[in-house]
């Protein structure tokens, strides 16, 4: 999805996340769902391997997934850092990692670019495309692009 | 690991490692150490008033975290990723009410030992207090997390945390006080009946608290 600011890309992923209600129309999903957000949803003074566990304790998978999330968003040197002490652009990585971990099929990703470098932005190109090469599905609000050309476009206006 | 049991020990966790535990139990000590040098060192007066003096600072004990209970999980999306879970608001909130509660109930019971020693109180008096705050403190901690989600977000929202919860204590307040007296039997069922009430609509309430404040 892209758009100018102000024309509900972020509501329309929230509305596909489930917390918000639709005024009209409804939606249905098909497959578990992970959603990264501008909030990390990691608790400060965990390390970045304590909170990432916790939400894969929730999304019943196990220490080995967050493990290969940190690998694939290069953060594994970082595992027993408290997140407090993580830049913008590695709590940005680390939220991606939540969602890479919770092997969720449906990705809901808001300006998911946002604060990466551009190995990042490689490493989250190749992860988007090995999550689609699986099965998966990705919908993402970005003013960037993504490395996604395949990908089908909406342009909210 | 039940959504339920992984929220509970991330909250208790988070409570202890964070020092947040340890408030409600100083403030609760304190409260029964400064109440002699305000009364002065009448030892029959103390033991008459002391266990009143505990409940009341139970009650405040209580309250002292609620700032801490929810809106720090609203603003950082951590209940926004509950409900991309699945994982209803009723699970949230009484996950959250057991980790408050263990979080400072059991704790104060602890200090009502040395706390009733300091205020004079006896054997009995002791007894019967212990047996309330153990009653009681589930539907003081299950009214300050309904406070918590119901205030969260909004300015100035430990002031009226403090308004909105005080006078909906008062039943649990005037029961765990007159259990006290030696013919407490009968304020100790009502405080039971007050605090099982509180613990039943709790979750709901914040549960409702929660979703409204996402939208």
């Amino acid at each position: 999805m892209t758009g100018p600011n102000g024309t509900g890309k972020s509501s329309l992923l929230r509305l596909a996340a489930g917390l918000l209600r639709a005024a009209a129309g409804e939606i249905e999903h098909f497959g578990g769902t992970a959603l990264a957000a501008e909030q990390a949803a990691l608790d400060s003074d965990a390390t970045l391997a304590d909170a990432l566990g916790f939400w894969a304790r929730l999304d019943g998978v196990g220490q080995a997934e967050v493990e290969r999330a940190l690998d694939a968003m290069a953060l594994a040197p970082l595992a027993p850092v408290p997140v407090r002490l993580l830049s913008t652009g590695q709590r940005k990585r680390a939220t991606l990692a939540r969602v890479i971990a919770g092997r969720a099929a449906i990705w809901l990703l808001d300006e998911p670019g946002n604060g990466l470098d551009t190995a990042s932005l490689e490493r989250l190109s190749a992860a988007m495309t090995a999550h689609r090469a699986g099965g998966g599905i990705i919908l993402t609000a970005t003013h960037q692009p993504l490395g996604l050309d395949d990908a089908r476009q909406i342009a909210l206006t | 690991m039940t959504a339920f049991t992984a929220i509970l020990l991330r909250d208790l966790r988070l409570a202890y490692a964070g020092g947040r535990a340890w408030l409600p139990l100083v403030f609760f000590l304190l409260v029964a150490t400064l109440f002699p040098f305000a009364v002065g060192p009448d030892g029959p007066l103390l033991a008459r008033t002391g266990g009143g003096a505990l409940w009341m600072a139970a009650l405040l004990a209580a309250l002292l975290p609620i700032d801490r209970l929810i809106a720090p999980d609203r603003e950082a999306g951590v209940l926004d990723q509950h409900a991309v879970r699945g994982i209803s608001e009723e699970t949230v909130a009484l996950a959250k009410i057991a980790a408050h509660w263990l979080s400072f109930g059991p704790p104060l019971m602890l200090a009502a030992l040395p706390a009733a020693a300091l205020l004079r109180l006896e054997g009995a008096t002791l007894v019967r207090l212990e047996l309330g705050l153990a009653i009681g403190t589930p539907g003081l901690a299950a009214l300050a997390l309904t406070t918590a989600a119901l205030t969260a977000g909004l300015s100035g929202a430990g002031a009226l945390a403090g308004l909105l919860m005080l006078p909906l204590a008062v039943p649990v307040l005037i029961f765990g006080a007159g259990a006290l007296g030696d013919d407490g039997m009968g304020a100790l069922k009502l405080l039971a009946a007050a605090s099982l009430l509180l613990l039943a609509i709790a979750p709901f309430a914040t549960g409702a608290a929660i979703r409204a404040g996402r939208s």
